[in-house]
């Protein structure tokens, strides 16, 4: 550690900032389309559809189960062989997110949406709303502020797992700085950096959901 | 108005419902009472089709409520229905939760329904609480904006659930002057519960429920004068004791 050289962070920063794009935009789409999924499958759940209820139930229960590196694998290797094509890291990886990140907010959402009274849906079927409307207008607004923490950690979890997308190779920010680090021999550098940044972006955004978590309970 | 037929409901094997018949008139003030688990709850909610029957027929106005055919939001929209526990919506402002359903029901515009949730409000004496949050507001206070959130829809019809249950005694009486000036205004009512004075004072009839069945349909005086059967008698020697 004698000899820790910050110039080579400085000079690595354009190359890292690529990384951080690629690794904030899976975070995005990650999020945004797990918590889409989610509400579908959430719904799913609560069906009065028994099939759809239980394909919903298995989806959850299977995704779930398996890792989420295997997943990232599969479409990586196995989706290029189905559609006869490849299918690019970052879109195997995006799509491979979106799947694993959906069975997880499909059960935050759920409890969300248990947690909300009967009656609730019970005074809006009998002002005339339908059951969609009672879903969008009075349920859903109530059950999203009920799980808000629960869902922005759950997101910071998802910033912290892109780092995964190093076992295909996709250059995100863990795996910029891998690269620099070999190129430059400077590796302890370099993986000192990720952490850094890594800890920094996660512990803020853990203290501000503790900050909002007092904000609703009051 | 309101007809019911023969309704008969059941949970699985357990009879809820057991062969209901009645007559509401339009004008009408009807107050449902009997023992806890008698069904009263159970019977209002049917009326709007909140819970399903499996025998017999009602109709309000001439559509049949379990009609499959039946656009039931349509027909739950001219009915208001106010319940024990409140229901406002606790992410809203108490004029939001009354423009709710004109919004999107009525689809009124977002100014017309305003000024009718604040007519509303002036009515049940709440005016200067529009912009509040239903959890800032008293156990009375929130029952009369959830009456009032049933009357911007202009409902033909209003069913009660035992909208006193829930309150502190002193708040008892200000949601019972608020349902008495109804009455008096015309309005057809359907009231489950259990205060006897309000139904003295207000209803034109009782029906009193025991084990799922209309045990008594009479008018007010002569239910409380003279009741028909034992079970009422028993019963209104129990809740007029003190």
């Amino acid at each position: 550690m004698g000899n820790f050289d910050f110039g080579v962070i400085v000079r690595a920063l354009p190359l890292l900032w690529e990384g951080m794009q690629v690794t904030l935009l899976l975070t995005l789409f990650g999020i945004v389309g797990g918590i889409a999924l989610g509400i579908v499958l959430a719904i799913m759940r609560g069906s009065r559809f028994l099939p759809l209820r239980l394909f919903a139930g298995f989806y959850v229960d299977l995704l779930r189960s398996l890792p989420l590196v295997l997943l990232i694998f599969w479409f990586y290797f196995l989706v290029p062989i189905a559609v006869g094509h490849p299918v690019g890291g970052f879109y195997a990886a995006v799509v491979g997110f979106i799947l694993f990140e959906g069975a997880y907010f499909c059960e935050i959402i759920r409890s969300g949406i248990e947690g909300v009274r009967r009656g609730q849906v019970m005074a809006g079927l009998a002002s005339g709303l339908t059951q969609t409307q009672c879903m969008r207008l009075i349920v859903l607004p109530q059950a999203f502020r009920a799980m808000l923490p629960v869902m922005l950690m759950q997101s910071i979890n998802v910033f912290k797992s892109t780092s995964l997308v190093y076992v295909i190779g996709l250059r995100d920010f863990l795996t910029a700085a891998d690269l620099i680090g070999g190129r430059d021999n400077r590796l302890t550098e370099m993986y000192v950096l990720v952490a850094v940044v890594f800890f920094v972006i996660c512990w803020a955004a853990s203290q501000a959901v503790n900050l909002l978590q007092r904000r609703i309970a009051s | 108005m309101i007809t019911l037929e023969h309704v008969s409901k059941w949970y699985g094997s357990t009879q809820v419902l057991n062969d209901c018949s009645t007559r509401i008139e339009k004008g009408e003030v009807v107050v449902v009472c009997g023992p806890s688990g008698s069904g009263k709850s159970t019977l209002i909610k049917c009326i709007n089709g909140l819970e399903p029957f499996q025998q017999g027929t009602i109709t309000v106005e001439g559509i049949s409520v379990g009609d499959k055919a039946t656009s039931l939001p349509k027909l739950r929209a001219r009915i208001g229905m106010v319940f024990q526990s409140f229901e406002l919506y606790p992410h809203m402002s108490v004029v939001d939760n009354i423009c709710l359903a004109q919004r999107h029901v009525l689809k009124r515009s977002a100014e017309a329904s305003r000024n009718r949730a604040l007519e509303l409000l002036e009515r049940v004496g709440l005016r200067s609480h529009a912009d509040r949050l239903p959890a800032t507001l008293s156990g009375g206070q929130q029952q009369r904006v959830a009456i009032a959130r049933a009357l911007a829809l202009d409902p033909i019809a209003m069913l009660f659930d035992e909208p006193t249950s829930a309150l502190d005694p002193e708040m008892i009486n200000e949601v019972l002057d608020v349902m008495t000036e109804l009455a008096k205004e015309g309005m057809t009512m359907v009231v489950v519960t259990h205060e006897m004075g309000f139904a003295r004072r207000v209803a034109d009839r009782v029906l009193f429920m025991d084990e799922g069945a209309i045990v008594e349909d009479a008018r007010t005086a002569s239910f409380f004068e003279k009741p028909a059967s034992e079970r009422a008698v028993r019963f209104l020697s129990k809740i007029l004791q003190h």
